[in-house]
Order: C-alpha cells, then structure tokens, then sequence
C-alpha cells in the first residue's frame, strides 16, 4: 500500500475523532449479508521492482513498432513523436489536474484548450472546433448525430464503403435504436462516384459521412460531392488524417459542414488502440448542437483576458435527458499532445511530414508492385496508404512470413470486405526509410506462395 | 516560482521563419506534388499554424502548467472525482515499447503480451464487480453506460420484450445517466430521493412496472450513501424483469467489501481513471470497461479477448454483439495503468484504499459538520455533500464562494452545486492519498474562511493568477478561437 499515508496512529486518532472504535464500524450502513466475506480473487500484491519485471515481460512478448518495421495504417499511425510532446504532457501539473471546472485554478489547461481550438481551425479551415471527443470513431458518429439533429432528417445516413469500415460499425451501433438507416454506397472504384452518390441520396437523408483520404487512401476532390450532397439537403461530414492537411486543401474551403478526424497522428503513440483523440470542427451554425467542452475566452473581474469552459447548456450536467450528448470529459491531455505537436512542427514542419509520407507511400508502392504475383487494386491517387493485390491470394500467410522477417506488412481487408479477402493496406509515414521500404519490398516477393494460384 | 507574463498564447508568440520540429531530407526519389495529387486537392500554402522555436514551446506550456492546480502538487477534493494520486511507476509501464508502440492491428501472435494483460484486467474487473464477463472498449464512464443501455436494449429485442422502453433514474444521478439513456433510445423516468439521498421508496415502487428496462443506480450514491435497500430495491426490478445498471463511479468506496453483483446488478461500468488511479489527464482520457451478468454476455461489443490453451485472440465472432461503440480496441494507455495499479495492491491492497478512502472522508466529515451541515448525517463512505445553505441565509456567503476561497489557501474547491438536490452543496471526496494533517488542514482553512467578510469572498479567489471570469459574457459573445489581430 505505497500510496496510504495514514499511520496506524493516525487511523486510531482518526477513529477516536470520529467517535467508533474500528474502519469496520465505517461500513455500517453496507448491510452485512451485501459484505464479501472473502478477499477478492486477484493476484498479490508485488512491489514495484517485481511489477517492474513483470510489465517488462509482458512488454517483451507483444512486437511493436520499435522491434518490427511497421506499415500498418488503418486509423493509427507510425508517426514520428517529438520529445517536446512527452516532456510536456508527462508535466504532472498537466496530466493529474481535471477538467477546468474552476477557472481560477486551471487557466493552463483552459488556455490550452483554447489554443487547441484554434489550431484546430486552423487546420481545418473550419469555424469552430470543440475542446476534443474520444476518438475518431465516436467523433465521426457524434457528427452523424449532430446532422440527424440539425436537418430534422431521421430516415437515413449515407456511408461510403471507402469510409473507415469501424466508424461506420459504430455509427450503426449507435442508430440501432433510434430507428435511422445506415446507407452503404458501394465504392468499387476505392473512391466515391459523384453520380452514384447523387442517386442514393433523397429528402429524407440526414448527412454523408466522407473520409478524405479514404480508407484505402484515396484522394479525390471533394468539392463536387459535397455540393451534391448539399444539393440534397443533406450535411457533409468529412473524416480527415490531419496530418494530410499539411498538404491537402482544408475541408472549410470544399464546404464541409462537420470535419471529424482521429488525431493520434499528432504526437500520440499507438498504444494499441487508444487513448486517441476525437477531433470535431464545425461550422459556426451548429456550434450549438456541437458534443464535448468548449473553452471560451472572457475577461476576470479586473479586466484581464482569461478562459472558462463556456456555452455549457449543451451538456449533459445541465440539460440531463435533453442534452446534446452523454459526453462528459474530452481527451484534454491528448488534445495537449496534438498541440505541441502542431506548436512544434509549425506550417512548414507538417508540411515536410505529409510531403515525405506521400513520397515514400509512391516509393512503396512501386517497389512492391514490382514484382508480378502484387498490384495495386485501385488507381486513384492517394496520400499515404494504398490496397496491395496479392494475385496468389495468401494475404494470411504473407503477413505472417513478413512478420517472421521482422516487418508489419500491412492490414488484411478481408476482415471488413469479404470481397478483398485478396487485399492488404500499406502504409508509409515519414519515419520509413528507404532500406526500410526496399526490405519490405524484397521480403513480399520472396514469400513463398503456391505458384498454381498465381494468375 | 510563476512566471505571471507569460499568458500569450502560441498565436502570438508565432515569428515568421522559427522552426521547431525539422524533418530530414527525402530518401526515395522525389516527385513533385502536382504529379501524385489531383491539383484541386493541393492546398497552395500550408495551414496558417504558428511559427515557433522549440524553446519557445517549452516555455510556453511549462509557464502554463504552472497555472493549473493538479494532485501533484495540491490537496484536490473534487467530489466524485477521486482525484487520488497518480502513481509514476504507471506512467513508466505504460511508455515500455511493447504497450506503447503497439498498433492495433499487428497479428494476434505479435500480441501475446498485451492480449494477456487486457485478458486478465477483464478476469480482475469481473471479479471486483462480481459480475461475470467484461468489456474494455468503452473510452470513457459515460460510454460505458451507453454502451451497457444498448447491452439491455440488445438483450429485450432478442428476448422480444421490445416493450420495455423505460430507464429508471434517481434525481440524484451525475447527468450522464439521463443524457445515456436517451442517447440508447429509451424513454427516461425520473425517481425521487430522499432527504438523506436513498431512494424513495414510494416513488421507486409507483414507477416500476412492467414497461421497466433498466433501473440506473449509483450506489454508494452521488450523496456518498450505500443505499441499505439495494437488494430489495434490485429484488423489485428483477421481479418484474428489469436489469440493474450500478454506475460505478463510487467504486473507490467498496473495494473488496461488497460487489456490485452481489448486490443485485446485472451491468456496471467502471472509471478507472478514478478507482484505479488515471490520472485524470486534465479532463480525460479516461476508461469505461463494462461488466455484466453472463445472461447478457452475447450482446457485448467485439472484440473481447479470449484465452485458448495457452494462447490469447481476439474474438470478433459474436453474432449477437452490439457491435462496435469506438474504433480499435479501446483505451488501452488507460487500462495497463489500472493493471500496474491494482497489481500494485492486491486483494487486501485494494480492500485498505477503500478503507482509508472512506476512514478520511469520515474523519473530515467530523470535523467538518459543526460548521458546515451535512443533511446525511454523521457517516458517509468516501465522500460527503456538506450543506453551505445555512451560511448563505445568515451571512450570504455561498458555496461558490467557499470553493473560490479556497484556491487561495492551496486547496483545490470540492464540487459545488451538485447534487442539485442538496443546496449549496459542497461535495467533499478527500480520497485515501491525503493525510491526516492536510486534512486538518482543509478543516481549518474551511473554518477560518467561515469567519471571514462575505464581501471579500465574493470576490475570491486573490491570489490566484485571474480572478473571477464572465462566464456570462463567455457564453453571450462566444469567443471560441484565436484571430489574427487581437491582442492580450
């Protein structure tokens, strides 16, 4: 028990000022037949020395980025994380303070808020940007929410089958019981055709939900589809990778009404799924139907510019039942993380990271389309991720080879389209090099495949 | 010390032309944009972010942690919070490559490590509850209790009991509940406490019927009450065939003394952002894993992780799950840190945080209740909601005041004005990671602002950086970003 500071006299001069005789006599009103008459069933205690050990073994037997070159994508990335990010979250004023429910006392974590916000917008090209949600996912089905709300459209919503395949699970998951339709517009092409969406949609569809890049990677223009789905009546929400945004005009200038993105790509680590950050940026309009924290900036009593959570009334600890969401926190320390991250690269900095995962995604994906029995499955242009065809069709065993040899090859698509149970997602960030992209190249084409299955 | 001017923001220390994070040249050979990028898709200028040296970055954010109040460095008695101390060996456990470094989509086999971890947080988490299976995607308490609703609402569909459209809250309830239940589609109905904060009974009884889902209950309540009727109150739900949902935010108080299964729930989430010690990371990332009966096992999200012989997997073939309710498999960061933490203790580990966490409250509610009334009476578990209303009517002074003094004095504010059924409340959770002397401490700092002049606390805090905003003019004239041309 390292982290109990009551003595045993302290207990029994607690006890004694209470007015009772033992802690036991503290559970009164847990009524005894409700008491657990044993000790919980979980392992011993260790010390930290033997925790220590055991997480490091633990840790030792999961691969990871550090031992096997990684390519996988799909939502969370190998990015590059600066130290700045790490000295400054690890700051205990930072990561053990909570929310700013008193202003006075967290002026820092408001004023990065307000900060994250802007950087935020910045990227985007958006109005406003809340003070951050979970993650992607939930950013992405929050917006699809927003939309329902906003257009009094309850009939359906529209998903591109290029769309992140998870985000569109959670956001049926979530309309389950609210009784709207989740749309899948097919997408065999690995991008979405404008006169397909324009068919698919009608004066009861709420919203589409875009990802640009696709989940495939693919980069079209946006423009065209969002004036269709406009012309609908309906709300676009686009799923961004900001770190494309370096590059890739901002989803303000192409008129998204919501842009939601996963922002682990600035400077959070994978750590196997989470925590993450939900980004959600919107425009002015729906600021009030807008989930999650925002940070305003006021003046104190004297004058002074400062910051307070501010347009509360959205939430769920006033409006209860009728709040705009059940979301309570944000991710502040991961919204902290994205900050100096985007503080440390600056315009130029992000730039060169999405410059340098474009050019090294092409490299790749020529290096490993090279060889015969591998092609790419879509040709559209894309950032930094692309679909591999295996032509012997063993993505399982082709992953697991490219393990053995030291390298996360790629995501298998069968999973979540049986149609491309042939298929596998690349991905190549900044930090890949070039005997890195050469070796996995190398590696791909000397797996062993059974050569009848090659076409 | 601080730093009192350095308050610009990042926008306005931007020099056009610092760099902070270089990146090293191009290896592969190098096209030019225009050739890989349809033109309408590349901006022509990069986003307008600030331009800064990284030493500027440092000093900004080191400058502005200095600003916030944190469980490092002050006694922090948010009420239902449990804002504890946040142990440095989880943050060292949590960095190691292989729970860092790790993406969510490597092989199963690459896994092996991780898997064995979350496997047995979900064994360890069913067994704190006493419940049988467990989930760890929810991100957060508040999805944990959505995604439990959906568990329920999931369960009555596949059973067709589809008429069971009621949620059943206690007014006493942290808003999430109602704002959950209506998010998962259910019609919510509102049940009245008590004066000392259990549930009336009477209400409970004329409200509970056959058109009953779930019964939302926090026990020990947001009071810091164990409701001694909870069987009977659950015996009464599932007679007429409802679940019990234990909103586990209180967890911190019963560890190893009751479990939520054992008195009567059927579902519960956990925060072990709170319980099992974060942190709290400024206003997140937390966790909200669920646990529930083994009847209602089918229905959780995928994947879940499973052992077979020796080998851990993800199990994602579960036809009758809700599906997914966040993307990958969960708050991960969050999860080995309540691992290292409940590893740290052990069964009578846990069981002493418990105890010490309710031994402080108690003992701060002793010396507390001769100034402040606390309408629950002489006893609580791990916290307490002491009563300012007293004061205000004799002397006009109100809990927000008191919390706002009480930043002067190095003591973060406890939560004020919640519950709403208690006025003026001062919502008191001082945690097992405080001592006896800083909770002497609090008692007579909470004393000596009692005596001092109404006006000079309405004006409190002094001494902290800002004084009171205008929250007013926070929401009227909302300023929600930073534009070029305005200065501090």
């Amino acid at each position: 028990m390292p982290y109990v500071l009551n003595t045993p006299q302290d207990q029994a001069d607690m006890l004694a000022a209470i007015g009772v005789s033992s802690v036991e006599e503290l559970f009164e009103m847990v009524p005894a037949e409700l008491r657990l008459d044993r000790a919980l069933d979980i392992p011993a205690a260790m010390s930290e020395m033997e925790l220590t050990a055991h997480m490091q073994a633990l840790s030792g037997r999961t691969r990871n980025a550090d031992d096997t070159v990684c390519f996988l994508g799909g939502g969370s990335y190998d990015h590059f994380i600066p130290a700045v990010v790490d000295y400054v979250s690890g700051r205990g004023e930072f990561y053990t303070s909570y929310t700013p429910y008193q202003a006075e006392a967290s002026q820092g974590n408001l004023q990065a808020f307000f900060e994250y916000q802007t950087l935020i917008t910045q990227l985007t090209g958006m109005d406003v940007s809340n003070a951050s949600l979970y993650d992607g996912g939930s950013s992405a089905s929050e917006a699809v929410l927003m939309c329902i709300g906003a257009t009094r459209r309850s009939g359906k919503v529209v998903i591109p089958a290029c769309v992140h395949p998870e985000y569109r699970q959670i956001v049926e998951t979530f309309l389950t019981n609210l009784n709207v339709q989740v749309e899948v517009l097919e997408t065999p092409e690995g991008l979405v055709q404008p006169d397909q969406l324009a068919s698919i949609l009608d004066d009861t569809t709420a919203c589409v939900l875009f990802q640009q890049p696709n989940f495939f990677g693919g980069v079209q223009d946006m423009k065209e589809l969002v004036e269709i789905t406009h012309k609908a009546g309906a709300l676009a929400v686009v799923a961004v990778d900001p770190i494309s945004l370096g590059l890739l005009t901002p989803p303000g200038s192409y008129d998204a009404d919501i842009v939601v993105a996963e922002g682990q790509s600035l400077g959070s680590p994978m750590a196997f799924g989470g925590p993450y950050l939900g980004i959600m940026a919107c425009k002015e309009d729906f600021v009030r139907r807008m989930p999650g924290r925002l940070a305003g900036q006021t003046v104190d009593r004297r004058g002074k510019r400062c910051w307070a959570l501010t347009l509360q009334t959205r939430e769920q600890h006033i409006r209860r039942e009728r709040a705009t969401s059940n979301i309570c926190t944000n991710q502040g320390l991961f919204a902290l993380r994205a900050s100096v991250y985007l503080a440390q690269m600056g315009p130029q900095g992000l730039r060169d990271v999405a410059n340098l995962s474009l050019q090294k995604s092409r490299y790749a994906a020529e290096q490993i389309s090279a060889n015969e029995r591998f092609s790419l499955a879509f040709d559209t242009p894309t950032f930094k991720e692309f679909v591999v065809r295996d032509a012997a069709g063993e993505v399982e065993s082709l992953i697991k080879h490219a393990l053995s040899q030291g390298y996360f090859a790629g995501v298998p698509l069968g999973q979540w389209y049986p149609d491309m149970a042939d298929c596998f997602l690349v991905c190549v960030t900044e930090k890949r090099t070039k005997a890195e992209i050469e070796g996995l190249a190398t590696c791909l084409a000397q797996a062993p495949a059974n050569a009848a299955a090659v076409r | 010390m601080r730093n009192t001017l350095a308050t610009k923001l990042l926008f306005e220390l931007s020099q056009p032309g610092r760099r902070g994070g270089l990146m090293p040249a191009c290896d592969v050979p190098e096209h030019s944009v225009d050739e890989l990028l349809p033109g309408a898709c590349v901006a022509a200028e990069p986003p307008p972010l600030p331009e800064l040296a990284e030493p500027d970055v440092i000093r900004h954010y080191a400058n502005l942690s200095q600003q916030n109040m944190s469980v490092d460095t002050h006694t922090y008695p948010l009420g239902s919070c449990t804002m504890k101390y946040n142990p440095k060996r989880n943050e060292r456990f949590a960095a190691l490559p292989g729970m860092a470094n790790v993406h969510p989509y490597q092989p199963d086999e690459s896994l092996q490590g991780m898997l064995q971890l979350l496997y047995e947080v979900q064994q360890i988490l069913a067994e704190i509850g006493g419940l049988d299976a467990v989930s760890l995607q929810p991100a957060a308490g508040a999805q944990g209790e959505l995604t439990a609703l959906l568990v329920a609402a999931a369960y009555y569909r596949d059973t067709n009991q589809t008429s069971r459209r009621k949620v059943l809250i206690p007014d006493s309830a942290h808003g999430t509940n109602p704002a959950s239940a209506a998010m998962a589609g259910f019609d919510t109905v509102t049940v009245k406490s008590t004066p000392k904060g259990y549930v009336d009974m009477d209400d409970f009884r004329s409200k509970l019927d056959e058109t009953v889902a779930v019964f939302m209950i926090t026990n020990p309540n947001t009071l810091g009450m164990f409701d001694r009727l909870i069987k009977e109150i659950a015996d009464a739900v599932h007679d007429a065939g409802g679940l019990i949902y234990l909103d586990g935010a209180n967890m911190n108080a019963i560890l190893g003394i009751t479990r939520p299964g054992d008195f009567g729930a059927d579902m519960m989430h956990y925060n072990p952002h709170k319980t099992f010690s974060g942190p709290h990371g400024g206003g997140g990332p937390g966790a909200g894993p669920i646990a529930v009966r083994s009847k209602l096992e089918p229905y959780l999200p995928s994947p879940v992780v499973v052992k077979e012989g020796d080998e851990y997997r993800l199990a994602f073939d579960r036809p009758k799950s809700i599906g997914r309710v966040r993307s990958f498999f969960g708050n991960t960061g969050v999860l080995v840190r309540a691992y290292s933490y409940i590893r740290t203790h052990g069964p009578d580990g846990l069981k002493r945080v418990s105890e010490n966490a309710v031994l402080n409250a108690n003992y701060l509610l002793s010396r507390v209740k001769h100034i402040f009334p606390v309408p629950q009476g002489d006893r609580c578990m791990h916290e307490f909601v002491a009563s300012a209303s007293s004061l205000k009517s004799e002397k006009g002074i109100t809990a927000m005041d008191i919390g706002k003094r009480l930043l002067d004095f190095g003591f973060h504010a406890p939560t004020v004005y919640f519950p709403p059924i208690v006025k003026e409340a001062l919502m008191v959770e001082p945690t097992e990671t405080e001592s006896k002397a800083s909770l002497d401490s609090l008692a007579e700092t909470l004393f000596r602002i009692t005596e001092e002049d109404a006006e000079f606390l309405h004006e409190a805090p002094h001494s902290t950086l800002i004084s009171r905003p205008d929250e007013v003019k926070a929401a009227r004239d909302p300023v929600l970003s930073w534009q070029p041309g305005t200065q501090a």
